[in-house]
């Protein structure tokens, strides 16, 4: 099967490298039949692509340990769930996985492109041709997932227990999808900048695919969030880890995109701005890629054992330097078609968010590679930490926040004293009302109460907008609240959709302001003895060890101690924690034990409890307990934020140039229907 | 004064403090990052390094690990071929640590050439790959 793949890698090498130059000359000369050859090469190379993948987890599932990314990443007892999921768990196979999703995202764009828009697919397929190709030339020159070794071992090492985890097999894969499915509209950016044709329609036709990669993208983050708090232990979910912030900054950049963009389409401004934040973005991704794939940040010294590294960096540079000497070229074709009227005007805010979320994000890249920065400069490598990006990023995030509320508020080009009395009044009295009654229950910290008061703002104008626009329906159609709430979501989706997101946003901002309030306690306790921890509502938490007990399970062996937990003396459940030792098939430990804490959720506060570690042969163990607020919405947060992005790309929904042309029909059949 | 100017204006006053809060979080939060070789060398030229917050890179000496889970306490001297210094940490050290693994070990070099960790993060070298973490 191995050789299979090999040859399959190869041809898809050839029809990628075909794919960029005949798209390339197909676009710029014109010519029908180059254009047909490069869109059937990134078909064929998906096919091709598909048939490598399919010959990894062919390995895979046969254990055929001769092949050294199946002798590393699996083992015999591993359960099938994760046996398939180590396509993606090693750096090889994982490069596999990008090129073949970049060849199908590729594919999709060729079939699903609008007949307007289809002058941009032969740029289209070269960019994604010449893309696929780097990634399979690295798979080919220096991490081949079919390389074997010189000799079969009986088993293989097995798969990382923190892998091990229902969240790490969704987590990458969704980020993958959301850092590779930017590339379409890199390549429909590029396209646009190639052939000239740089009026808005390019826009129209990447709006979709720049939504499917933010939502890709939030999904990913949050399970990544859920994942790391689940399993690794330390009872947080999020650490400004180099990795973590690698796939937050394309979010950042495209969440500017998406807002930006609207000002593009409604006045015709910022066009040199938006194809450099969607570069930009795109970049950002690989780099992405490239740093959580070298190690570099971690040490730069781990970045010369693997070549994969210097590929990366190759790339980048050649990447950002023909991306934006093209841009460079086509500055004179991206002049505004108006300018900014007021300071007081939709787009004003609209570029203030613009400019919070990309200078959040210049921080968090500075902050990622300051160690490697001071390095080069200094001699000395100098890290920051969390207080670095907390303290930078709360009051920049705040007032993001605040602006998310502002924004739809404030009407397009130039709004007027009365309209500001109008939208405001309600919303900001909704906010200073809740900052004083959280004050006056007692709370202090000063981010957390801004944090809460800007969220009721934010919130309290959400409901406005969607109580106003309902109460315009039914007194125009005289529809019941319902049917009218309905209609004005269907038929507005990306406007109502924005809001569901907004309103995510803030949920998450909330939940971000409980940690403030974490609280946690550690404790060695023999079976009967307890140990108790206040809680920020003011409940007392006495937690009481039961006992240990060992029991082999599935590939592991655990230690579980369980806990009694009591809430101002009355009981309230039992908690088990777990240490887990993962064996191969023979029994003999593999990899170091791993934690599994004991979490019980609810909306006010999660108890996190920790089992540290059982003094030698004896049931005496050690404990960590935490109290962390609020965490039961980040999870919900991160779900509005996905139902929001559905709403907004929805199908059927129709762009804004397809209901310019086409309101009035679209009328008539809704009517028809009826 | 123009609607222009007036943006360009908000744009720096943004600009300006976005710069302003990474300029001085780096100052007050910014921790060197030294190797045990690289402190014996900064510490002999320069004492004020004792009792500076810093990361201190190295791997554990294989057998100098001892382990009190009563009392939550480790202790064990790490090196990077040039210098070794021992450490020790209060808490529950991650799981990936043991005698062989790589360690970045956060805290203070006291005079008595001790270094107090508040925290220990290790990596283990042989099979975790930088693994998508988040």
């Amino acid at each position: 099967m191995t050789v299979l793949g090999n040859l399959a890698l190869w041809v898809a090498l050839l029809l990628g490298v075909w794919a960029a130059l005949v798209g390339f000359l197909g676009g710029s000369r014109g010519r029908a039949d180059l254009q047909r050859s490069a869109r059937h090469a990134v078909f064929a190379m998906c096919g091709a692509l598909l048939i490598a993948v399919f010959a990894v987890e062919w390995a895979l599932f046969h254990h055929d340990f001769n092949v050294e990314y199946v002798a590393a990443y699996t083992s015999r007892n591993l359960p099938i769930f994760y046996t398939w999921s180590a396509l993606y768990a090693g750096q090889k196979g994982s490069l596999l996985f990008w090129a073949t999703v970049l060849s199908v995202f590729g594919s999709l764009a060729q079939l699903f492109t609008a007949r307007r828009h289809q002058v941009y697919l032969p740029y289209v397929a070269s960019v994604v041709g010449t893309v696929t190709a780097f990634f399979v030339t690295v798979m080919l020159f220096a991490a081949n997932p079919f390389s074997r070794l010189a000799y079969t071992p009986a088993d293989g090492s097995g798969l990382n227990p923190q892998l091990q985890n229902p969240g790490m097999v969704f987590h990458p894969p969704m980020l993958y999808l959301g850092y590779i499915s930017m590339t379409i509209p890199f390549a429909f950016a590029i396209a646009a900048l190639a052939s000239k044709k740089l009026d808005s329609d390019w826009l129209v036709a990447i709006r979709k695919w720049t939504l499917v990669s933010w939502l890709f993208l939030s999904i990913g983050l949050v399970l990544g969030m859920w994942w790391a708090y689940v399993e690794l232990g330390w009872g947080g979910y999020w650490a400004w880890d180099p990795v973590e912030n690698a796939a937050l900054l394309p979010w950042l950049t495209m969440t500017a995109f998406l807002h930006s963009v609207m000002i593009q389409e409604k006045r015709g401004m910022l066009k040199k701005w938006n194809l450099a934040l969607v570069i930009g973005s795109w970049l950002l991704s690989i780099m992405g890629t490239f740093i959580t794939r070298s190690g570099v940040i971690s040490s730069v010294h781990s970045f010369t054992e693997s070549p994969v590294g210097y590929y990366f960096l190759f790339f980048l540079l050649f990447a950002a330097i023909a991306s934006f000497t093209l841009y460079a070229r086509r500055l004179p074709l991206l002049t505004a078609e108006a300018r900014l009227e007021s300071m007081v005007s939709r787009e004003a805010s609209f570029l203030f968010n613009n400019l919070l979320l990309v200078g959040v994000a210049f921080s968090v890249l500075w902050g990622t590679l300051f160690p490697i920065l001071s390095e080069l400069v200094q001699g000395t490598k100098v890290t920051v930490g969390p207080p670095f990006f907390n303290q930078v990023n709360i009051p920049l995030g705040l007032a993001l926040l605040a602006l998310t509320g502002i924004g739809p508020l404030i009407a397009w080009r130039r709004a007027s004293l009365p309209n500001l009395q109008r939208q405001f009044a309600l919303p900001v009295t909704a906010g200073v009302f809740t900052g004083l009654v959280l004050l006056l229950l007692g709370m202090r910290d000063f981010y957390a109460l801004l944090a809460m008061a800007i969220g009721g703002f934010v919130l309290a104008t959400v409901t406005q907008e969607f109580a106003r626009g309902t109460r315009a329906r039914r007194r125009q159609y005289g529809e019941p609240a319902a049917v009218a709430l309905a209609h004005l979501v269907g038929r507005n989706r990306r406007r109502y959709g924005g809001y569901v997101v907004h309103t995510g946003i803030v949920v998450l901002f909330i939940a971000f302001a409980g940690m403030a309030f974490k609280t946690e306690t550690e404790a060695t306790l023999k079976p009967g003895q307890s140990a108790s921890i206040r809680s920020p509502y003011g409940w007392t938490y006495s937690f009481t060890h039961l006992g240990i007990s060992q029991f082999d399970q599935l590939n592991r062996q655990v230690t579980a101690a369980t806990i009694e937990v009591r809430r101002n003396g009355k009981r309230a459940g039992l908690i088990t924690t777990e240490k887990r030792q993962h064996v191969d098939a023979l029994g003999r430990p593999t990899f170091q034990p791993s934690t599994e804490p004991g979490i019980r959720s609810d909306p006010l506060e999660d108890l996190y409890l920790v089992l540290g570690g059982v003094v030698n042969g004896t049931e005496e163990a050690v404990f960590r307990f935490t109290i962390n607020p609020l965490v039961w919405w980040v999870w919900y947060g991160g779900l509005i934020v996905v139902l929001g992005g559905l709403i907004v790309m929805w199908p059927g929904g129709g762009s804004p140039a397809v209901k310019r042309t086409q309101a009035g029909y679209a009328v008539r059949l809704v009517e028809e229907g009826k | 004064m123009t609607a222009g100017a007036k943006f360009a204006v908000g744009a720096l006053l943004i600009v300006g403090s976005v710069g302003y809060l990474m300029a001085s979080g780096i100052k007050q939060t910014g921790q060197y990052f030294l190797t045990p070789g690289e402190l014996s060398r900064k510490i002999a030229v320069d004492p004020t390094f004792y009792n500076v917050g810093m990361k201190v890179g190295a791997h554990v000496v294989r057998g100098t690990v001892s382990k009190d889970v009563a009392t939550q306490t480790l202790n064990f001297r790490i090196s990077d071929g040039a210098a070794t210094y021992p450490v020790t940490f209060h808490g529950l050290p991650p799981d990936t640590f043991n005698d062989s693994v790589e360690v970045v070990v956060e805290g203070r070099l006291k005079p008595d050439g001790v270094i107090y960790a508040t925290n220990v993060l290790a990596k283990c070298g042989s099979r975790y790959e930088a693994v998508p973490k988040a």
